[in-house]
């Protein structure tokens, strides 16, 4: 498991890291999420040991990181790049062999997983000569040939069309059910939403909601409910504890700040068939807009 | 991994990459024939000795004891179509009268005629075009290789940043072997391809017929030159890596480097114009940025005592050190900062390594 625990980080006078601590569990996939300058990078950057952090540190298995320890971490930073006029072939060997592998295992790996990724036959071309999404698989080959114990990637779909998506997602999940802990942010937070198990929200460079996903949202749940009944659902304005959010003839969304939601349930029963009723889980969206708030 | 290992790594690539690029092969395929311009186009030049025809059998005799190139032939007249159709550089008629076409046949008056005995005080120990050429040949190799070389460093850097891998290198090996990594394969380059030069130089001065008195001058010269230039590279290489890092994209690299530039360019021109001073020239090879053109040309001319080039070298070897510092503390301190161009003094300030 990797640790970030109470990491701070000011550049000048500005802090751009408040105490920040997360877990990203081995095996699984945490979602880092924020608004455009809220520490995203930063952080990444500092567990990468690309960049220092003022206090705190990181650590994988309780062991705080070393050169030696991070060299066997893939990153994939947010501003894309590879040697535009090296071949795809010799740039993944080439960031093997730094990461430490052998040269024979660097070609090795590099082969097997351009196929993977798709670019076994274009795997002797100029970078610059493929496409845009190609050049993404070749940035994820990148990340991935030293088979990393710890996976970093900043906005790893940002610029993906639909298909790369699903490949990224498929590299991804296969990342995790080796045991590797996954980080990625993401602006998307619908993707991330299916995707990840944890989350990790970030704000102002302070966390404001780390943990499990389902947790998360059982946490962050309001007292919310749907109802679908056959007529106008507007008497549901005169039940007690009712504060209706919105109307739609039949349907309505409702809070039920105090009372019991089978008396409503039974109310609405009463007066015809219901076609639905249920608490609303509050989507990824619903929680980041709460907890940024 | 160590940073030895690591900065193997990156040094095998620069060469790689290297090898395939057009610049590098140009340039090594230019100096190349330069060098062998300079050394055997004197001797081609100087054409070998003058024709004349002649018809007086005895001044035919004088002539030819003079090393001449002599045609015989029947009467005036025909020594004279002979030199009008080009066939010869000059002719003698009867007077006796020296014919040229456009220019006085030095070599040819200079047999006919009794010149008093010369005695020089002074004699110049080289060859007045030789003594021009060699320091000028020195320090065109040395400011065209340097400052390439150097660019090319500088590029390297800038390129990494620019497309933002040099965030994975970093996160992957330490800062120290990037930047070491680079200056190694350039200056192994660098100095293979002067090395070359230098050993194709003297075999065609060798080939050419050089006089053994210049060779003996020439092949010291040439030898320290190929010295000074590796540890005057090396001086110079971390501070072009930090100038690359200090821009974030090529367009900025001109003028970031500017500083640099001028400590390649200034000394180039005052050898060159300077190079008759000698208390300037004695001054100029002992500061380690001009050292590499002038100490090998004073050695050339015969000016420098033994022990000079050594103290020179010694001078340049703890320049060296400091500027391998300042470099790589540039370039640390700035190849992470990617918005815009960074001052000398942020990137020298914000070096933390992590």
């Amino acid at each position: 498991m990797l640790n970030v625990d109470s990491v701070s980080r000011s550049f000048g006078d500005r802090a751009v890291l408040k105490n920040v601590t997360f877990p990203v569990g081995s095996g699984k996939l945490t979602g880092f999420v924020g608004a455009n300058g809220a520490g995203k990078t930063t952080t990444m950057r500092i567990i990468l040991g690309v960049l220092a952090a003022d206090t705190g540190q990181v650590t994988l298995n309780d062991k705080p990181l070393t050169r030696e320890i991070r060299q066997r971490f893939g990153y994939m930073p947010e501003e894309r790049g590879l040697y535009p006029k090296m071949t795809v072939h010799d740039q993944v060997v080439y960031l093997g062999r730094l990461h430490g592998l052998s040269s024979a295992a660097a070609e090795e790996r590099t082969t097997k997983l351009l196929d993977q990724l798709g670019l076994g036959d274009r795997a002797g071309e100029k970078l610059e000569k493929l496409s845009l999404g190609n050049q993404q698989r070749a940035q994820v080959a990148a990340a991935l040939v030293h088979d990393p114990e710890v996976l970093v990637l900043d906005e790893p779909f940002s610029g993906l069309d639909p298909i790369a998506v699903e490949t990224m997602v498929d590299v991804l999940r296969d990342r995790a059910a080796a045991g590797v802990p996954v980080l990625f942010s993401s602006h998307q937070l619908e993707l991330v939403e299916r995707l990840c198990d944890d989350l990790v929200i970030i704000a102002d460079g302070s966390i404001r909601a780390a943990g499990d996903k389902a947790a998360l949202r059982a946490q962050h749940a309001l007292p919310r409910y749907q109802l679908v009944v056959d007529t106008d659902a507007g008497w549901l304005r005169d039940e007690p504890g009712v504060t209706l959010l919105d109307l739609d003839g039949p349907r309505a969304i409702f809070d039920l700040d105090t009372g019991d939601d089978q008396k409503v349930l039974q109310a609405a029963l009463e007066r015809g068939p219901v076609r639905a009723f249920g608490p609303v889980v509050p989507s990824l969206t619903e929680i980041f807009r709460e907890v940024v708030r | 991994m160590s940073t030895y290992a690591a900065a193997k790594i990156v040094a095998a690539r620069e060469i790689r990459v290297k090898l395939r690029d057009k610049t590098f092969i140009f340039s090594t395929v230019f100096f190349l024939i330069f060098a062998i311009g300079i050394t055997v186009l004197p001797v081609l030049f100087s054409g070998g000795p003058s024709s004349v025809a002649v018809a007086d059998q005895a001044t035919a005799a004088r002539l030819q004891q003079a090393d001449l190139e002599v045609r015989v032939v029947a009467d005036d007249a025909a020594a004279e179509k002979l030199l009008r159709d080009g066939d010869v550089d000059a002719a003698v008629i009867s007077g006796p009268e020296v014919l040229a076409m456009d220019d006085t046949p030095g070599s040819v008056v200079d047999a006919l005629s009794t010149a008093p005995p010369v005695r020089l005080l002074d004699p110049a120990a080289v060859d007045p075009f030789l003594a021009y050429i060699v320091p000028f040949a020195l320090a065109f190799v040395f400011f065209f290789t340097s400052f390439l070389f150097g660019l090319q460093i500088a590029q390297s850097v800038t390129e990494e940043k620019q497309t933002r891998i040099v965030e994975i290198l970093v996160a992957s090996v330490p800062t120290r072997a990037l930047l070491a990594g680079k200056v190694a394969a350039l200056g192994l380059l660098a100095f293979v391809q002067v090395a070359l030069i230098a050993i194709v130089t003297l075999i065609g001065a060798r080939l050419a017929g050089l006089d053994r008195g210049v060779l003996h001058l020439l092949e010291p010269a040439i030898g320290w030159f190929v010295a000074f230039f590796l540890i005057g590279f090396v001086m110079l290489a971390a501070l072009w890596a930090g100038v690359g890092a200090l821009a974030s994209r090529p367009e900025d690299l001109n003028g970031v480097s500017q500083p640099v530039q001028m400590a390649v360019m200034l000394p180039f021109f005052a050898v060159i114009f300077l190079g008759e001073n000698e208390l300037a020239m004695r001054i100029l090879s002992y500061i380690p940025f001009s050292a590499p053109i002038a100490m090998p040309t004073r050695i050339f001319n015969g000016d420098a005592a033994g022990w000079e080039p050594f103290l020179a070298l010694l001078i340049m070897a703890v320049t060296a050190v400091v500027l391998l510092a300042v470099g790589s503390r540039v370039y640390e301190g700035s190849l992470l900062r990617t918005n815009g161009k960074t001052s000398w003094a942020t990137a020298w300030r914000s070096s933390t390594t992590s």
